[in-house]
Order: structure tokens, then C-alpha cells, then sequence
């Protein structure tokens, strides 16, 4: 390997795809979808399903197909040359969330329930789960349910419980789950699933944790508070109560060796499943934050400010240099993104970066969303324009994926060579 | 394809050079700091690591490997070293570099060879003006033509090893265009005064001088790149972008030894780092280098790609100049009375790391 920052060409049209969606099916909207809070982004989730279910059957049929012809199945395993899926999942993020942050996460797929399914799921689990993504007209949403009101950042004091019932070969579930993305979406607006995790053994710990596919038509499931936010007003955020919910034996996600495992493999899977969505989210702030730096250099250029990039520091004006700051730090974070991303498609393990990733990205873009209002002054403040809705809309990335704090921590665990028990 | 892992030559170059910085630079720093000497067979070793000479032209003996991103990646071990010796030993790029990128035939054919020996070869730039308002696009320095020769006059600042040098690069406002250009300068030329050494906050093992010209006359073909001349805003870029890269290499410095150091030091019967409130600063500290790190690096791609790096070396060296003083300033922080103390190295990576924004030039890559 060399060091690079090439962007393949193929990548790149695929982001300038993802950026005229954003433009076309996003941003007209964004405004109305912001005030009328429950409203469904129609528009945009009936022009991206036909791509992203493409996209799945792609993913599946491969799969299914001989080593030959580019599958996995059967054989020594291929050595693998670095792949580009999480690069193109970066940017495409990235133009969506620029395009609206809250439209963006009702993507109709099987979203953060896929990584879950993609990280730890057999490839029975696989196709069998992830095939509703892959066909149909109708579109389809999965989703992630960890947070309990019990349980945010300490989410190895998961409450919900699963119990087997050897009778019925079946788990029954019972808890609550909060701040689910598209949870409403998943199961009752569409024939999607969410992955639930549950406890089998709450004097285990971490180690009784597992992930359940909880599917839509579920009896004992049902939707409890649907939230109203600060941002991401077009996100479906909802709380899902589990009431003795039955779902077959073989929906418990992993192998049958991670599923008996005493150790806290199905944990750990959660935490992979973090390693590919952080550096998600980070892509995401980044949107946001390119979409408030890009608009007051605009507001800028028309008022005759120009930013210059040889003047040195001391002959700037106050207004040049919050700009020229605010592009440094949406550089760094889109750097530190981009490397956590590279690793994970170099199949490196990238638990530090993902979290460094997220932390500066996160923290760089609300800032720069929020100096963007400041900047704009009364024009700022105004919901004529987006910027103040892209203010609300940044703060989320600081909050969710784990908090920036938790994020923090893992860093610091990490460089520290620290274990959860030494740096708590 | 994107990736941030180096070539296997350049893992080899930066062993090398890590062994170099962590064996024989960290243990004089602290000696030449206070002395304001840095031992001759230091440098000699320093320079024997053949950075220079590699990114000498093939025709000309080097090894033709002139590689900004070899080059950030180089800068960043030497300076987590110490920044005055990095400075020191890199100092003949100042000069030769230039000349490899833009010197006519002549000009690489008669002043390259002498960075093929296997002595160190002191040369140097003069870029920075005294005063407190230097702008490089603004030079005071001015270069006219006068009876087929070109006449120097002006005064430069923190010129490295400028007494030793035995050729140094003089930038210069052309009188005639209003362009910045290069001159070569030979050692002894008439009307050029070098005063006595710069005191500085840091970097005090490095000799930097304030030199004068007074009418210096050379030849017209003195010019850095005969009558084509030179790409000024692209050198500075090469600076901006080296200088970025030994600030993280400061940075990196001070976070490791602080980092070491909370692990060890027990307060109220643990370790400080078992704190959130240092493991915090140190846990930002690593997300400050990382990014500045990446910043230098996708410049210096550019550059070897011969695109326009400008925004990219600016915002990357504008980064770096709050980055580097932040972190080496929480490094001291951490090691708290220890760190005011000049035994530990930390607050001599805080005043060397302090030197950034006004370093403009003294590196290139």
C-alpha cells in the first residue's frame, strides 16, 4: 500500500449520484419536513427504495454465488483485496445528510438492523432476514434497539429480557426500548424487522447479552411514545414495548457457538457493529456541517467577502478566519472519517479511529453549524433559512452511536492501554 | 485507492529515522537546548540517514526520490526527535530542494553535488523579515536589476546555520515583476552581514541569524531558475506543509511522554490517567494529532501529484500552529510542577512548539 487520498472514479460518480438525490428529493422538502414533524419524506423514500433494494440483492447474491463468479460461498476463502462498500457508504451519507440529516435516516433499508445482521449474523440469517430489503415495490426499513430508559451509554444494564421456551422453541421477550430510529417505520409501516438486544442472563452481565430479530406482525410488540425533537424532525423516533413477544428460536442472531457462548461474544458484536455505524455518523455530521459552511460562504461571497488562503494570520479579518477555521476543522474530521472508513475496507480493526472519527467529526460539524448562525446574525437565527435547522440537526450526531463523552472514553481507554475496570 | 498506510521503503526510512530521534536526539536535546550547541556528529549521523541526497536528481547521483509525502512523514519523526536538530539537519533542503524543482540545468549541475557527500553540507533560506508583520507575498527584501547583474538589499530573520552555510537561497521581491524570487547567494559574497545570533524562546540549539544585504551584487544568472524563475507560493506550500508535519511531530512528542508519565504517577493511591480528567485531555490530544497528521499528509499527496496544494498546506500549517501549542501546553499541564521544570522535556516542546506561526520557511519538504 501507499498512502493515498484517490477517490476511485467510480466512487465519486456514485457520490455525485447520492448529492443530486440529496438536491432534488431532499433539500426542496427539508423545510416542510422539519415543521411538520411526522410528515414521511414520500418523495425522497420512493426514489432511493429501487436503489438501495438493488444494492441489497446485489449484496445477497453474492452470497449466494460460487467463488468464481465473486461469492463467498464455498471453498478457501478468497485473500481479499481492499473493498470500496464503506468508502461508498461514507459519501453517500455524507451528500444525503448535506441534503437533510433527519430525511436522510429514513433511508428505506435495513440500516443500522443490517450492520447488526452483517457483523454477526450466519449466512442463513442473512438471506433469510435481509431478502425483504431486496425486493418488492413497497419499501422496507429495519432498525437497532439497544437504549432502554435504564440503560443509555450503560448499555450493558439492559433490562429486557429473553427467555427460551423449549416448548414452543420460541424466546419470549418482554422490556422496553427507547430512541429507536425508525422503529415505527420498521414495524408498523412497512414489513421490516428491528434488532432487539435482550439479556438471558442478567447476573452475566455484558456476557448474557444477545441481539434477537424481533419482525414486523409480531404479537406483544407494539409502538409506545413517538418522540418530538430538538432536530431530525423527519426522523421517525419511537419507543417499542415488548409484552411476552414470541419470535422463532433460530431469530437470535449469530451462530449457534456465539449464542451459547458464556464469554461476551454477542456483546461484542454490538461493539463491531458500532465500529462501521460511528464512522457513519461521523459521514453524516460531516453532511450537515458542508451544508452550513458552503452556505455562508456563499452568503459571503455575495456580500464581497472573500476567503483568502495565502494571507497570513495576522492580516485576516475576524470573519476570515472563523471561516478559514471552520473549513480546518470540517477537513480534520473528514480525514479522521475517511481513515476510520479506509480501515474498515482494508478489513483493519478500527475501534480507535471509529471513535476519533465520530468525536471530532461530531463536535467540529454542530460547531460549525452553530458559527454559522452566529454569522448569519438575525438571517441566522430565521427559519426562512435551513441554517438554524441545520444547527438543531448537528447536535444529534454528538448524542447517538454513543455519546461524544463515551466516545471520548473508548479513545481514552485505548491509548491508555486501559481496561474498562482501570479508566471507568 | 485511499489508504493511510506508508510504502514499505518508506516504513524502512521512518525505523531508521525513529531510532535516529528516540536513541541519539532525545538523549542530547536536553544538553543542546542549554547549550545552544548541537553536537557536531550528531548531525553528521543525522544527515547520513541520506535525505537529502535521495531527493537529489538521478543524473546527478541523488536517487531522484523527491517525495513531499516521504518528506511529511520523514519531518514528524525528526522533529519528535527534537525540533532544533530537525531543523538543523534538514536546513540544506532549504536550499537544495528549490534548486532540484526549479534550478535551470546549470544551476542543479554546479550546486548539487556538493549534498552527495557524505559530510553535511550546511546551507540554508532566507525567507523571514524582522518586524511584527511579515507577510511572504509582501516582502521587503528587494532584488533590482542593475547593469546585467542583480543588486540584494534588505534584512532577513532566524536564517538558519546562516554563518556556516556555505550557499544560501535568498528570497526576494522582485523589483521589476513585484514577483517573489530566489537568489543564490554564495558564502563571503560582499555586502552580505551576518549579525550575531538570534535569542530565541525555543529552539535555542539552533543557530538562526538576522543577516543583511547591503548592495549585494550577483550575477543575473544567480536567479533560482535563470530567466524562467520559480513557483514561490508552491515552495511556500512545501513549507507550510513540512513545518505542519514537525509540529505534529512536537506534539506527538509531548503527548507520548505525558501519557507515559499519568500511567505512572500515583495520586490518591492510583494512577493520575485512571482520572477522567486527564485521560480526557490525553484522548483529545490524540484526535488533535491525528487530524493534523492527516492534514499534512493529503497535502503533501497533492503536491507529489503536482496539483495546487494551497488551501490545503494553509489550512493544514494554520491547524497545526494552534494544535502543536494546545497539546504540548496540556503535556506540561499533566505533568504539572514537573513540567515547569527544564530536567523534563515537556517545556521545551512548548516552547519549540510555540515557534510555528512564525516559522514560516525555516523547513521544506
Amino acid at each position: 500500500m501507499a498512502i493515498s487520498f484517490e477517490i476511485p472514479e467510480f466512487v465519486q460518480q456514485m457520490a455525485q449520484m447520492a448529492g443530486f438525490m440529496a438536491q432534488t428529493y431532499m433539500r426542496p422538502h427539508a423545510r416542510r419536513l422539519d415543521e411538520n414533524e411526522h410528515e414521511r419524506p414520500k418523495e425522497f423514500v420512493e426514489a432511493m427504495w429501487p436503489i438501495l433494494r438493488d444494492q441489497q440483492k446485489a449484496t445477497l447474491d453474492k452470497l449466494t454465488a460460487p467463488p468464481a463468479n465473486g461469492g463467498d460461498k464455498g471453498g478457501e476463502p478468497k485473500k481479499k483485496r481492499p473493498g470500496t462498500r464503506n468508502l461508498q457508504l461514507m459519501l453517500m451519507i455524507e451528500q444525503l445528510a448535506w441534503g437533510d440529516a433527519g430525511v436522510y435516516l429514513c433511508l428505506p433499508s435495513a440500516g443500522l438492523g443490517g450492520f447488526a445482521i452483517e457483523a454477526v449474523g450466519t449466512t442463513e440469517q442473512k438471506l433469510r432476514l435481509l431478502t425483504r430489503f431486496a425486493e418488492g415495490d413497497q419499501p422496507v426499513w429495519g432498525a437497532m434497539a439497544i437504549t432502554e430508559p435504564g440503560a443509555g451509554s450503560d448499555n450493558s444494564s439492559i433490562a429486557t429480557t429473553a427467555v427460551f421456551d423449549e416448548e414452543h422453541n420460541q424466546w419470549v421477550i418482554n422490556g422496553e426500548k427507547i430512541f429507536i430510529t425508525s422503529g415505527k417505520l420498521a414495524l408498523e409501516e412497512s414489513n421490516g424487522l428491528v434488532i432487539v438486544w435482550a439479556t438471558v442472563n442478567k447476573a452475566a452481565g455484558r456476557a448474557g447479552i444477545k441481539p434477537f430479530v424481533v419482525e414486523a406482525g409480531t404479537p406483544g410488540v407494539s409502538i409506545g411514545k413517538v418522540e418530538i425533537k430538538h432536530g431530525i424532525r423527519a426522523s421517525d423516533t419511537v419507543s417499542i414495548v415488548f409484552n411476552d413477544a414470541r419470535i422463532p428460536a433460530d431469530n437470535i442472531l449469530g451462530s449457534p457457538e456465539v449464542q451459547a457462548s458464556s464469554e461476551d461474544k454477542g456483546f461484542k458484536g454490538a461493539m463491531a457493529t458500532f465500529d462501521a455505524s460511528r464512522p457513519i455518523v461521523a459521514a453524516s455530521a460531516l453532511g450537515v456541517g458542508r451544508a452550513a459552511l458552503e452556505f455562508v460562504k456563499e452568503k459571503l461571497a455575495e456580500n464581497g467577502v472573500e476567503i483568502p488562503y495565502t494571507l497570513p494570520y495576522h492580516k485576516l479579518t475576524a470573519v476570515q478566519r472563523d471561516v478559514l477555521e471552520m473549513e480546518a476543522q470540517w477537513k480534520a474530521a473528514y480525514l479522521l472519517t475517511l481513515r476510520s472508513i479506509a480501515m474498515l475496507d482494508e478489513g483493519l480493526h478500527n475501534s480507535l479511529e471509529a471513535s476519533m472519527a465520530k468525536v471530532k467529526a461530531a463536535k467540529a460539524c454542530a460547531w460549525i453549524a452553530q458559527k454559522a448562525v452566529e454569522m448569519l446574525g438575525m438571517m441566522g437565527y430565521s427559519r426562512e433559512w435551513l441554517v438554524e435547522k441545520w444547527m438543531r440537526d448537528s447536535k444529534i450526531a454528538e448524542i447517538y452511536e454513543g455519546t461524544n463523552q463515551i466516545n471520548t472514553l473508548i479513545v481514552a481507554r485505548r491509548i491508555l492501554d486501559y481496561s474498562r475496570r482501570e479508566l471507568a | 485507492m485511499v489508504s493511510f498506510t506508508p510504502t514499505e521503503e518508506q516504513q524502512l526510512l521512518l525505523d531508521t529515522i525513529r531510532r535516529y530521534a528516540v536513541n541519539d536526539v532525545r538523549a542530547a536535546a536536553h544538553d543542546a537546548d542549554e547549550s545552544g550547541q548541537i553536537p557536531p556528529e550528531l548531525t553528521r549521523t543525522g544527515w547520513q540517514i541520506g535525505l537529502v541526497p535521495s531527493a537529489i536528481p538521478e543524473e546527478l547521483g541523488g536517487f531522484g526520490e523527491m517525495s513531499a509525502l516521504t518528506g511529511v512523514l520523514a519531518a514528524e519523526e525528526l522533529a519528535f526527535g527534537d525540533l532544533a536538530v530537525a531543523l538543523q539537519v534538514m536546513s540544506p533542503a532549504l536550499f537544495a530542494y528549490p534548486v532540484s524543482l526549479y534550478g535551470t540545468a546549470e544551476q542543479r549541475e554546479n550546486l548539487l553535488p556538493a549534498f552527495l557527500e557524505e559530510q553535511f553540507f550546511p546551507a540554508t533560506a532566507a525567507l523571514l523579515e524582522p518586524g511584527i508583520g511579515f507577510d511572504p507575498f509582501d516582502l521587503q527584501t528587494v532584488a533590482s536589476a542593475s547593469n546585467g547583474s542583480v543588486c540584494l538589499n534588505g534584512s532577513k530573520a532566524y536564517v538558519p546555520l546562516a554563518e556556516d552555510a556555505r550557499l544560501m537561497l535568498v528570497y526576494a521581491r522582485n523589483a521589476e515583476s513585484g514577483d517573489v524570487d530566489a537568489y543564490i547567494v554564495e558564502k563571503g559574497a560582499a555586502g552580505v552581514q551576518i549579525e550575531k545570533r538570534e535569542l530565541m524562546m525555543g529552539l535555542r540549539a539552533l543557530p538562526t541569524y538576522r543577516v543583511h544585504f547591503v548592495n549585494v551584487e550577483i550575477e543575473a544568472a544567480a536567479r533560482l531558475g535563470g530567466a524562467a524563475g520559480s513557483d514561490f507560493n508552491a515552495l511556500l506550500n512545501r513549507s507550510q506543509v513540512a513545518l505542519a508535519a514537525m509540529a505534529v511531530g512536537v506534539a506527538r512528542a509531548s503527548f507520548e511522554y505525558a501519557r507515559d508519565y499519568a500511567k505512572q504517577r500515583v495520586q490518591f493511591g492510583k494512577p493520575i490517567a485512571q482520572n477522567q480528567s486527564i485521560a480526557f485531555m490525553l484522548a483529545e490530544m490524540a484526535i488533535e494529532i491525528d487530524a493534523v497528521r492527516l492534514l499534512a499528509w493529503e497535502a503533501a499527496w497533492k503536491l507529489d501529484r503536482g496539483e495546487d496544494a494551497t488551501r490545503e498546506a494553509y489550512l493544514a500549517k494554520q491547524y497545526a500552529d494552534k494544535m502543536v501549542l494546545q497539546v504540548a501546553d496540556n503535556g506540561l499541564q499533566i505533568l504539572g510542577g514537573y513540567g515547569f521544570i527544564r530536567e523534563y522535556p515537556v517545556e521545551r516542546w512548548l516552547r519549540n512548539g510555540r515557534g510555528f506561526p512564525t516559522f514560516t520557511g525555516m523547513a521544506m519538504v
